[in-house]
């Protein structure tokens, strides 16, 4: 035993400095690196209603999901190559930064820290903001008339401090209960413990479905923060980061364009205006400046759809969720949604 | 030399030599541990640095910005720090620590005291009791109270009320006495009436024991008590009276239904009972065993010599047995108390915000400093496990029986 452990220790010893080095930074080109490899890798939440979630079967559904099958089509014309990786939200940043993932799509709220520190946001693809579930006979309709209600948050997230602040700055009070997760406390919210549960919108809806009674409880209108969700990519590739951004622009110029999954090979073969004609790869080649091919957006429209056609198939009034469009619209409708133009 | 056992053919070594490699492989071994506590603690912090986190326990002074459910001491979002959110949740822990140790202390010695019954219904209770409680699962049984608690009560816009108190899915709201001004005497009192309750008592059985006048057999629980008692609450309320008399009542702060709610008062939260309920009934099964183990240790004898003295159960239960069981029961009796504060940090699960749930979860999360969270997190722990094993190793000291 003796003399084993001895050479063993110093074995240990000299390999030591080994375990300083930290992991591999991942190469900058991760488009050409997508290629290579055959498929996307993108990390998504895997339990968010509408963003991303497996059904029975095993195939993904939800807003994030698609737009990774957007990039997917947009790269392979075949959207079903790409891998969905559950990502928690405390791994999330550490899987992108060490290259377990190429594109971050998992209800990320974009804010200057994250930007800054650990990676970039391209573009922001859903336009969120922390509400409000309050049950319908409590006939409340703003924020403000919860003064002096109980309110059950999750912990460890932004909404602790929007509320303290939202609450403090109005001059109006409230009593908080936190637990760890959601289900805890979806479960103390509904069981009366509180008048209000307070997250992220987009969370809501699919937190009401959960109830017994979906329609006893409403989602009040206003929002008491902004939350806007972007997908992540590593800080240094910029060619990577004009692709993800024109992925989300070409969904919104072909709903602008009123070019949907439904018409878009019956439009292919009509008299069209310029603009139409090159974001269908009919006039100019503009995705080669993103190292693809001039038909990019036509792939992702007939593969995927345009924004609306996503956004209908995973949250509108077809969905269970019902969430509706709001600041989601296009900016035509009033939304936020504003594409630059392909040209 | 090459270090190894002596080959076989070789003449032993000499012990020096042994001792020698011994002290060479510990120095060794020594000098691997600390490179390695060194190189984690370099690449903790290159890696810390590079997320852009000062390492250093300067954020505590910065403002929490977060409220927290259940505060006793003052504390406000804006204005406090994570300093004192995290006293905020250290006291919240040893409050509910404390009175679960009390209350699982009493509970388990009454249901330790009862296995031995000589009543098989009562026996039988105590045993089914012992055995439920200390076969499931902490975490299933605090789950299981939280929601027995918020499902039985009713709801907080129609809440059972009962002389100025409410009880509701919000807990039971109570009528808080207000002390300002002179109003400190109503306590002081209540503490005067604890000491003259304890010397009468104490007076009382020294006259007992010197067999002068001996109170009635028929109720001798009655005869000591009562004056106790007319003590221990006659004083305060004499305080209480006098104050009013004086021109200084005592304020109360009666709760009043709000719009959502019982406010206003002394509110207690349902996980705050949750969690006391589930600690207290989970540690006593394991009391009661510790109970029974003890008085089961006194020899047989000591029982009936006390019977034949004529000393009925209760006495001899109180007077000969237990102080003889004692240094048995106190020894795994500390290490129950230890395990009732550690499992309060189950608290997370039901949203009592205890220090983990306030520390570890809010405050981490909020200033990413993870290494020094966590370390002070199980310097608490540790500080309050060990403080409490001295406590009660010198109570053990001091309470063991005098042996020649």
């Amino acid at each position: 035993m003796r003399s084993l452990s001895i050479p063993l220790l110093a074995a240990l010893l000299a390999a030591s400095p080994a375990l300083t080095q930290t992991a591999v930074r991942a190469q900058a080109d991760t488009l050409a690196q997508v290629r290579a490899r055959g498929h996307l890798v993108c990390g998504v939440s895997g339990g968010v209603a509408g963003f991303s979630m497996p059904d029975g079967q095993g195939r993904w559904h939800g807003l994030d999901v698609d737009f990774c099958r957007a990039l997917a089509a947009a790269i392979f014309d075949d959207p079903e190559r790409v891998r969905f990786i559950p990502q928690s939200s405390a791994a999330r940043f550490t899987a992108l930064q060490s290259g377990e993932i190429d594109v971050l799509a998992r209800n990320t709220t974009w804010t200057l820290s994250r930007d800054t520190a650990a990676m970039n946001f391209p573009v922001i693809t859903f336009f969120d903001g922390q509400g409000f579930l309050v049950r319908k006979s409590l006939a409340i309709t703003a924020v403000k008339q919860l003064d002096r209600a109980t309110i059950c948050l999750q912990q460890g997230t932004t909404t602790e401090l929007n509320t303290a602040d939202w609450f403090r700055t109005r001059g109006l009070s409230y009593q908080v209960v936190t637990f760890a997760n959601s289900e805890q406390t979806l479960g103390a919210y509904e069981s009366g413990r509180c008048d209000a549960y307070s997250t992220d919108k987009s969370s809501l809806y699919g937190e009401r479905l959960k109830t017994a009674h979906p329609e006893a409880h409403v989602i009040l209108e206003e929002a008491i923060s902004k939350e806007p969700f972007a997908p992540g990519v590593r800080q240094g590739d910029d060619a990577w980061r004009d692709l993800v951004a024109w992925t989300h622009y070409a969904m919104i110029d072909a709903e602008e364009a009123g070019i949907s999954q439904a018409n878009v090979d019956r439009l292919r073969g009509e008299t069209l205006s310029p603009d139409v004609k090159r974001i269908l790869g009919l006039e100019g080649r503009y995705g080669q400046g993103l190292g693809l091919t001039g038909d990019w957006a036509y792939r992702i429209v007939h593969h995927v759809g345009n924004y609306g056609d996503v956004f209908a198939r995973n949250l509108g009034d077809g969905t269970p969720l019902k969430i509706p469009r709001g600041l989601n619209a296009l900016w035509t409708n009033g939304g936020l949604h504003y594409g630059p133009p392909i040209r | 030399m090459r270090a190894g056992p002596p080959r076989p053919g070789s003449a032993p070594r000499s012990a020096r030599g042994r001792a020698l490699q011994a002290l060479a492989l510990q120095a060794l071994v020594a000098l691997a541990l600390a490179g390695l506590a060194c190189l984690a603690v370099t690449n903790a912090s290159e890696k810390l640095a590079r997320q852009g986190i000062t390492a250093g326990f300067g954020f505590l002074a910065r403002a929490a910005g977060f409220d927290i459910g259940q505060r006793l001491i003052p504390y406000a979002a804006a204005t406090s720090t994570y300093l004192d959110a995290f006293w905020v949740g250290l006291l919240n822990t040893l409050l509910v620590s404390g009175l679960a140790i009390g209350l699982a202390t009493l509970i388990g010695f009454a249901v330790g005291i009862a296995r031995l019954s000589p009543n098989w219904l009562l026996r039988t209770l105590a045993a089914t009791y012992v055995e439920a409680l200390r076969n499931l699962p902490l975490l299933l049984q605090l789950l299981v109270w939280y929601v027995a608690v918020r499902v039985m009560l009713p709801e907080a816009r129609d809440p059972a009320a009962w002389g100025g108190a409410y009880l509701s899915q919000r807990g039971l709201v109570l009528p808080r006495p207000e002390f300002v001004g002179a109003a400190w005497l109503v306590p002081a009192a209540f503490v005067a009436g604890l000491v003259g309750a304890r010397a009468w008592m104490r007076r009382r059985a020294r006259r007992d024991a010197a067999g002068a006048e001996p109170g009635p057999v028929a109720a001798p629980v009655l005869a000591l008590g009562l004056p106790a008692l007319a003590l221990v609450l006659g004083l305060p309320a004499l305080a209480w009276i006098g104050l009013g008399l004086a021109g200084h009542p005592v304020g109360i702060a009666w709760p009043s239904p709000g719009p959502f709610g019982p406010e206003g008062g002394l509110g207690i939260l349902p996980e705050f009972a949750a969690l006391l309920l589930g600690l207290s009934t989970y540690t006593a099964a394991f009391i009661a065993e510790i109970v029974r183990a003890g008085l089961n240790s006194v020899a047989r004898g000591q029982g009936e010599a006390a019977a034949a003295l004529g000393l009925s159960r209760a006495k001899t239960l109180r007077l000969v047995t237990i102080p003889q069981a004692m240094r048995v029961i106190v020894p795994p009796l500390t290490s129950q108390y230890l395990n009732v504060t550690k499992n309060s940090s189950l608290a997370v699960l039901i949203g009592y915000p205890d220090l983990v749930h306030v520390f570890m979860g809010t405050v981490l999360n909020q200033t990413n400093q993870a290494v020094e969270v966590v370390a002070i997190t199980m310097a608490v722990y540790l500080t309050l496990s060990l403080g409490l094993a001295a406590l009660m190793n010198a109570y053990n000291r001091r309470a063991a029986p005098v042996t020649r």
